[in-house]
């Protein structure tokens, strides 16, 4: 009989700090995240030394609240899974610290996973993954197409270039005056406008299912100077629908055609973004077109969280991938197979 | 009774386990490396020496800064999981206090120093009978700093890591008042911190943060922008 697995998730990279425990990497029993959006709101944008300096406020206080809420006491867990990377640095070692020291203290394993990894494995919590699999990771962050043959086995087949879809969003809201972050402002407009200015669509080259957000960027910040030196006023929410369009049909298009390429049994998103709601609704149309099952996390799974990292350290200690004491924060950590 | 200390503040790692009043094992590594990577494996390493396991451990005391945003974060960050989840007290000293303690003994006053680039260090002064501070620790401008430890006109002894960067200013400054600690003097004892944590009071440990002593560049430049002033 197979005994019951529980890890206790940590999760620091950016501007959340978070833990959670999760069962046999399906099962969330508690999740708790600590969000600092109010504080770096005035800024404009994360201040690294402000994150990492709240990281240090909340960290035990997030842990523990994670072990009451789910009613049990360190000796009941079975490792420690923290983000290793990437990320920001002064942020991830506010984690790994903590989760080497949490490991020490009570001679647990430790499991150090990748940000991405986890974000894919967010899905796992609500939905069983079948492989092969194809995993858009779209957030501030990132914008990734990852093929998965099975459990740990990640091929990256398109990334950025050069802005995160996230970053563009929140530098177009900035020119439109929407408060940080912009994205879900963004999306909001979109929503409500009738019309949309056309702006370019990045495909790229033939084939590639790489992403470029930062010409489409461009043709906005052009097209509201232009405006604005010819004294016209402008429609933020035709701005706004216009490129939300734009990265809809491009992400969209890359999605669905690797999903055909690969001759994927699922299709599943993940990541900040894929909480935008003209994203989610435009790849379920197309997968249902496509016949192919789409699966996108409930909100809280879709941004930063620790459940996502326990449950894909769960998967890592499953397969014993053990870190050491001598773990540390890796901001440009590469995604790389668990086989 | 067993106390762990951890320093990470500046460049130098200072750990140590003292049982009642005997130390047990003490480190001191200068050697530039990181501590996000080695103060636990160091850490373990020395417990294993020792042979003290975790759950034997019954206070915990870390240096809280001033000094390295990130090295005494990554201190902090420690001290505080260890002692919230072992269930035992948590102590905090500054950080110039335990350099300070270099000094303990020392007829004058002893002023710690952490260089903070641009002419700027984190700086405090003490007495040297009993290490009570003359002046809070601080981020200043050295020769500032100075300026006003001259006034009042006594013997200081310096010490820290960084002094040699300042050697020839506060000579300068201060002259013949001016004695500079042995180079096998100026790095941080984890022993000196673990008998500073005796005489200081616990720490709430989920409260616990480090004393930056300094607000973020991004705070400062939004405040002046807030007043009005150029940046």
């Amino acid at each position: 009989m197979n005994k019951d697995i529980y890890i206790l998730g940590i999760e620091t990279s950016c501007d959340e700090t978070a833990a959670s425990i999760v069962k046999n990497g399906t099962e969330i029993i508690s999740n708790v995240v600590a969000s600092q959006i109010e504080s770096h709101k005035r800024f404009g944008g994360v201040v690294p030394e402000i994150a990492s300096r709240h990281h240090v406020e909340q960290i035990t206080l997030v842990i523990e609240e994670a072990l009451q809420l789910a009613g049990m006491e360190p000796n009941q867990l079975n490792a420690v899974a923290v983000t290793e990377g990437p990320g920001l640095v002064g942020a991830l070692l506010i984690g790994v610290n903590a989760a080497k020291a949490f490991a020490f203290a009570h001679q647990l394993p430790l499991v150090g996973v990748h940000h991405i990894a986890g974000h894919i494995y967010a899905n796992r919590l609500e939905q069983e993954m079948e492989f092969p699999l194809l995993a858009l990771v779209i957030s501030g962050g990132h914008t990734e197409l990852i093929y998965m043959k099975e459990h740990g086995d990640f091929t990256v087949i398109g990334e950025t270039r050069d802005d995160a879809a996230g970053e563009a969003y929140d530098k177009v809201a900035r020119t439109l005056n929407l408060p940080y972050p912009g994205g879900p402002h963004i999306d909001r407009l979109a929503q409500a406008s009738d019309e949309a200015v056309v702006f370019p669509r990045i495909w790229l080259e033939e084939g590639s299912y790489d992403f470029s957000f930062s010409g489409l960027k461009s043709s906005v910040l052009n097209y509201m100077h232009n405006a604005a030196q010819r004294g016209e006023k402008v429609a933020p929410e035709h701005v706004a629908a216009g490129f939300q369009n734009s990265v809809v049909e491009v992400v969209t298009g890359k999605t669905m055609q690797a999903a055909q390429q690969y001759k994927v049994r699922q299709v599943i998103a993940a990541g900040g973004v894929a909480a935008n709601k003209g994203l989610r609704r435009s790849l379920e149309e197309a997968s249902k077109e496509k016949g192919i099952p789409f699966y996108i996390p409930s909100l809280p799974l879709c941004t930063d969280n620790a459940a996502m990292i326990a449950a894909a350290g769960t998967v890592m200690y499953e397969k014993e991938l053990f870190g050491t004491m001598a773990m540390n924060g890796r901001p440009g950590m590469p995604l790389t197979s668990w086989i | 009774m067993i106390y762990l200390g951890i320093d990470t503040s500046n460049s130098p790692l200072a750990i140590a386990l003292m049982e009642d009043d005997r130390v047990l094992i003490e480190e001191t590594s200068n050697l530039k490396i990181n501590h996000s990577l080695m103060a636990m494996p160091a850490i373990e390493e020395m417990m294993k020496k020792a042979k003290v396991l975790p759950a034997d451990l019954t206070h915990i005391a870390v240096a809280e800064g001033p000094g390295s945003y990130t090295g005494v974060r990554i201190g902090l960050t420690i001290a505080k999981t260890l002692a919230w989840s072992l269930k035992i007290p948590l102590h905090l000293v500054s950080s110039l206090k335990v350099l300070a303690a270099n000094g303990q003994g020392f007829k004058g006053l002893v002023c710690p120093m952490m260089d903070a680039r641009r002419g700027t260090a984190f700086i405090g002064l003490y007495e040297g009978s009993d290490l009570e501070p003359v002046f809070a620790d601080q981020h200043s401008d050295v020769k500032e700093f100075l300026l006003k430890v001259k006034e009042l006109d006594r013997s200081v002894l310096f010490t820290g890591v960084d002094v040699a960067l300042h050697e020839a200013l506060i000579t300068e400054v201060l002259g013949d008042a001016a004695q500079f600690s042995g180079i096998q003097n100026r790095l941080p004892r984890a022993s000196n911190l673990i008998m500073l944590a005796q005489q200081s009071t616990e720490s709430n440990t989920h409260h616990a943060v480090p004393e930056y002593r300094r607000i973020t560049e991004a705070e400062a430049n939004y405040n002046k922008a807030q007043e009005g002033q150029p940046l």
